[in-house]
């Protein structure tokens, strides 16, 4: 159903960039992520005029002002809502969600989850700080147990969840995590939640520099990265660290992890990563994979085919017309047990 | 009228027909006893004989309450008359009480000498207890002011289905057809219909359809036969515009009107709702209809209702949200970004008992102010309310001509009166309908957001138009370019150009009407549902020779321009509202116009006799 422009017209980065003052702080993350999606859009072979950015409220909300196409700065937590309402009424637009983790997760929750397990055709693309930004400072669902923020001066007392165990657990048909720093990773995450035919999860991990900063370097130090990232490939088997001497294997649906060459542990022993694996056991272990224990998975943990929600949809709307034809209007107003009046 | 297989031969007992004007009956039994379907099928009946009639189904919203309960009772009310119908009767001439409990609940509403028919077969022990008799009501003196019909309807019921093969559950489940058919009988109603009817409503069951069609013919032979009745009734058809006519709910008709307006304007209609009592029947009713440019869409709550309807309006369909007062609390939010993205959307609010969860299946117009103030922020809203079970389709298309012509969200309400009611509806030619057009601007030259045209409307643009990709959302635009402004002299222009753009409203709408005295003592002003019982009582107070006036007020924001000179004509004011007096502040607020009030919160609609009482004690 998306429009394809078969035109000359080539697009460019530039032509999704508008005219608006970028109002993040300096340093912020989402400059990187706001760049990278200027830059997949042109690639996607769908015209200018047929995207539309809906988001919440948050800093990550501001987005869809930034993106030169159709787009709506809608509610606190309600982007999920409005754009699945935006996709089913219009299957030709390629709809796109950006929110962030008080947004998605506290707010909109409820919005979160179904729209995961309907499968509307929408890319939501979550940038998690881990830190209320706009609010000034105060914890959020992702902010880890015992955070010191403005609201938890003692610490925190509440759990954190895992957006994409959350994203999987519901449903969802796609779910990948990639983090603003890198940008190869991240352009190439985005690309394949924009091919994915059904609602795409991206968690993006996001650097807020004024209120959390710091909060992923562990995570992105050049000299520690690869061991504490574990990059998921469909295919390749789960091995990380530097010397790529480590792995995950699962015993009994329970984590461990391996070094290859030590107890007899080969390549040919471990799991190879399925993201296209019917069942979502897999990915939502994977998910559920957290620092300092195991190393961080990152890319795409779930991608698997389903009918989209707009696309059963429009075929209850024609399976109705095929049943009883085309409704008119004069017919229906006359239904039911009538009776004249002379 | 009868057939030889409807009475067998011999048996017949002539007796006298009284001809009567208008009669109210009511049904009441256990909530599964099947008193909706009993009501609503006699109303089928006496419509297609022509007579105009009203219905008000009131029932408990437990969907099974313990049999035998008080709280379990159902009732279904209807009046049927030679002559216009405006409401459901304020008291009862018949009463068939299924059970002691109905009996108990019901009674304080039947007319002095009205007829009681009571099913003693459920007058057990145990019933009489849960009613909270200490003995049997039929044994005493109580009923000493009604005519009493005691019948084993159980009983009746079983003996006519020994044959059938059914279970003893499943016969019970026939005793409403029973009660059914000695009604249809005591005011002259063929069988044949009713009978076709079953046939199609249980025709994947047809030994269930065969059961029914017996025990209607049981209580339709049981009066003719027995010698209990000693006369029999005649109401003659009303006077009623000649054309095709059907019986609506007004959830029916707003459903209806919904299409009708999709098919009109060429939009796709997207509903986003989420399931309430009284509103669901219209998400029912719009599900059922995909084969129409219909989109039905069960939200995960409320928010996600609004808000997808939201997001297809954006996407150029005509949103809809349909939901009670409970769920458009939890709307306001929402109505407010359609208010600030001026995008065209309709929230039906069907008000049930309040506050809170209230009173979910009972009737009340206290959602007024909350429609017209509700939300935070300067954040104007048109309103508008039907004022009976088929107004409900016209409201519905004058709801998206404001949203479309307009550019806003509008609220239309309803109740949970004329929600489940259901009146007699001439079915409109297409044709005939009201003009409905939208247009979708195109063209990119000079395009800005909120340019206005001379409605103060902004324009629609759909996504996917080339050349005219844009922004909107909650926060404040600039008033021209719609690009973000904090600028203190912009926000105000904003907020007074979205006050005046509804405001202006009140220059588009048909000239107000005036019914009775055109100045005088006293104007009786209704707004949605009471509009029947004041109708009728100020019809009384004018035959009664008094100066009194009726105005109806479909426009509840803004009201029509020339309400507070049609208010000064008169030397008093009332206003009758379920509720605690919200129309009555609107209007002195509005109009500095000294209004009296007579409030209602009983869960019941007005009768006409207590609006009137009020008239004589205003007007002498």
């Amino acid at each position: 159903m998306i429009h394809i422009t078969t035109g000359p017209v080539q697009l460019s980065k530039k032509d999704f960039v508008t005219d608006q003052d970028v109002r993040w702080c300096p340093g912020c993350g989402d400059y990187a992520i706001l760049s990278q999606i200027q830059k997949l859009l042109p690639t996607l072979g769908i015209a200018k005029e047929n995207f539309a950015f809906v988001s919440g409220i948050g800093c990550s909300s501001r987005f869809p002002y930034y993106v030169d196409t159709y787009g709506m700065h809608t509610i606190h937590g309600r982007a999920p809502a409005i754009a699945s309402g935006l996709k089913i009424a219009r299957p030709d637009l390629s709809v796109w969600v950006v929110t962030g983790d008080g947004d998605a997760l506290a707010i909109g929750g409820n919005h979160f989850i179904h729209v995961m397990r309907r499968n509307v055709d929408l890319k939501v693309i979550l940038l998690n700080n881990q830190i209320y930004g706009l609010t000034k400072g105060q914890f959020s669902p992702t902010s880890e147990f015992g955070k010191k923020t403005k609201t938890t001066p003692l610490g925190s007392i509440d759990h954190p969840f895992s957006p994409v165990s959350l994203a999987i657990a519901a449903g969802a048909t796609f779910a990948a995590r990639t983090v603003d720093s890198d940008l190869e990773h991240m352009g190439g995450v985005l690309k394949q939640a924009a091919l994915h035919k059904g609602t795409a999860f991206v968690e993006i991990y996001q650097n807020c520099v004024t209120f959390n900063d710091g909060a992923y370097d562990f995570l992105t130090d050049r000299d520690t990265r690869d061991d504490v990232q574990l990059r998921l490939e469909h295919g390749r088997p789960l091995v990380f660290g530097k010397a790529r001497d480590k792995a995950i294997r699962f015993r009994d649906a329970v984590p461990e992890v391996v070094t290859l060459g030590q107890g007899g542990v080969t390549e040919a022993d471990l799991p190879v990563h399925d993201a296209h694996a019917e069942s979502s056991g897999t990915a939502f272990l994977l998910s559920l994979l957290a620092a300092p224990v195991f190393p961080v998975p990152m890319g795409v943990f779930r991608s698997v085919a389903a009918p989209t929600y707009e696309a059963l949809d429009e075929e209850l709307r024609a399976s109705a017309r095929a049943r009883s034809g085309r409704g008119r209007l004069e017919q229906l107003l006359g239904s039911g047990t009538t009776w004249t009046i002379e | 009228m009868q057939t030889s297989h409807d009475t067998p031969a011999g048996a017949h007992v002539h007796r006298p027909v009284e001809e009567l004007e208008s009669v109210v009956i009511r049904f009441a039994g256990d909530s599964g006893d099947g008193m909706q379907l009993a009501g609503d099928e006699f109303s089928k009946a006496v419509a297609s004989s022509g007579h105009d009639f009203a219905t008000h189904p009131d029932y408990p919203s437990e969907i099974r309450a313990p049999v035998g309960t008080l709280f379990g009772v159902s009732g279904y009310q209807l009046q049927f008359s030679s002559h216009e119908v405006f409401t459901s009767g304020d008291a009862a001439d018949v009463l068939v009480a299924m059970n002691p409990a109905a009996l108990r609940v019901n009674l304080a509403d039947v007319k002095y000498g009205g007829m009681v028919i009571v099913n003693t077969g459920a007058f057990t022990e145990s019933n009489l207890v849960k009613a909270g008799y200490a003995t049997s009501p039929l044994d005493d003196d109580s009923l000493a002011h009604y005519r009493v019909f005691p019948i084993d309807i159980t009983a009746q019921t079983t003996n006519a289905l020994r044959e059938s093969g059914l279970s003893k559950k499943e016969v019970a489940r026939c005793r409403n057809y029973f009660a059914l058919g000695l009604m249809l009988w005591l005011y002259h109603r063929p069988l044949e219909d009713e009978i076709a009817d079953i046939e199609r409503k249980f025709a994947k069951a047809p030994e269930l359809a065969a059961a029914n069609v017996q025990a209607l013919r049981a209580g339709y032979n049981y009066g003719d036969t027995t010698e209990l009745f000693p006369v029999t009734y005649d109401v003659k058809p009303a006077p009623i515009l000649p054309g095709v006519y059907r019986s609506v709910t007004g959830n029916q008709a707003t459903a209806l009107g919904f299409v009708a307006a999709s098919e009109l304007t060429g939009l796709r209609l997207f509903l986003g709702s989420y399931p309430i009592t009284p509103a669901s029947d219209i998400l029912h009713t719009l599900a059922a209809l995909r084969h129409f440019d219909v989109t039905t869409f069960q939200a995960e709550d409320e928010i996600a209702g609004i808000c997808s309807a939201i997001g297809a309006s954006f996407g150029g369909a005509l949103g809809l949200t349909t939901t009670s007062g409970p769920g458009m609390a939890l709307k306001t939010e929402a109505i407010g970004l359609a208010v600030m993205t001026e995008l065209p959307l309709v929230i039906v609010n069907v008000q049930r008992g309040g506050p809170s969860t209230g009173l979910p299946t009972k009737i009340e117009q206290s959602d007024l102010l909350q429609a017209v103030f509700g939300r935070n922020g300067e954040c104007p809203v048109p309103v508008i309310a039907a004022r009976s079970p088929a107004d409900c389709f016209d409201c519905a298309l004058e709801a998206v001509r404001l949203a479309t012509q307009y550019m806003t969200p509008v609220i239309l309400l309803s109740d949970g009166g004329i929600a489940n009611s259901s009146e007699p509806w001439r079915v409109p030619a297409v044709a005939d309908l009201p003009e409905l057009t939208v247009t979708f601007r195109t063209d990119p030259a000079n395009y800005h957001v909120y340019d206005r045209n001379d409605r103060l409307a902004r324009a629609w643009v759909r996504p996917g138009t080339p050349g005219m990709e844009h922004r909107i959302g909650g926060l404040e635009k600039d008033a021209v370019t719609g690009d973000l402004s904090g600028d203190p002299r912009n926000h105000q222009r904003m907020v007074e150009l979205r006050a005046a753009k509804v405001a202006g409203i009140a220059h588009d709408l048909p000239p107000l009407a005036i019914h009775g005295s055109p100045s005088g003592d006293l104007l009786v002003v209704s707004w949605g549902s009471t509009w029947g019982a004041v109708a009728q009582a100020v019809e009384r107070a004018v035959a009664d020779g008094l100066a009194v006036g009726h105005v109806h007020l479909r426009h509840l924001n803004p009201f029509p321009s020339e309400l507070g000179a049609v208010l000064r004509q008169y030397r008093q004011v009332l206003v009758p509202e379920l509720n605690l007096g919200q129309l009555a502040l609107l209007l002195r607020a509005r109009y500095l116009v000294d209004v009296l009030q007579l409030d209602k919160v009983q869960g019941r609609p007005f009768k006409v006799s207590e609006i009137h009482d009020r008239i004589r004690e205003l007007v002498r």
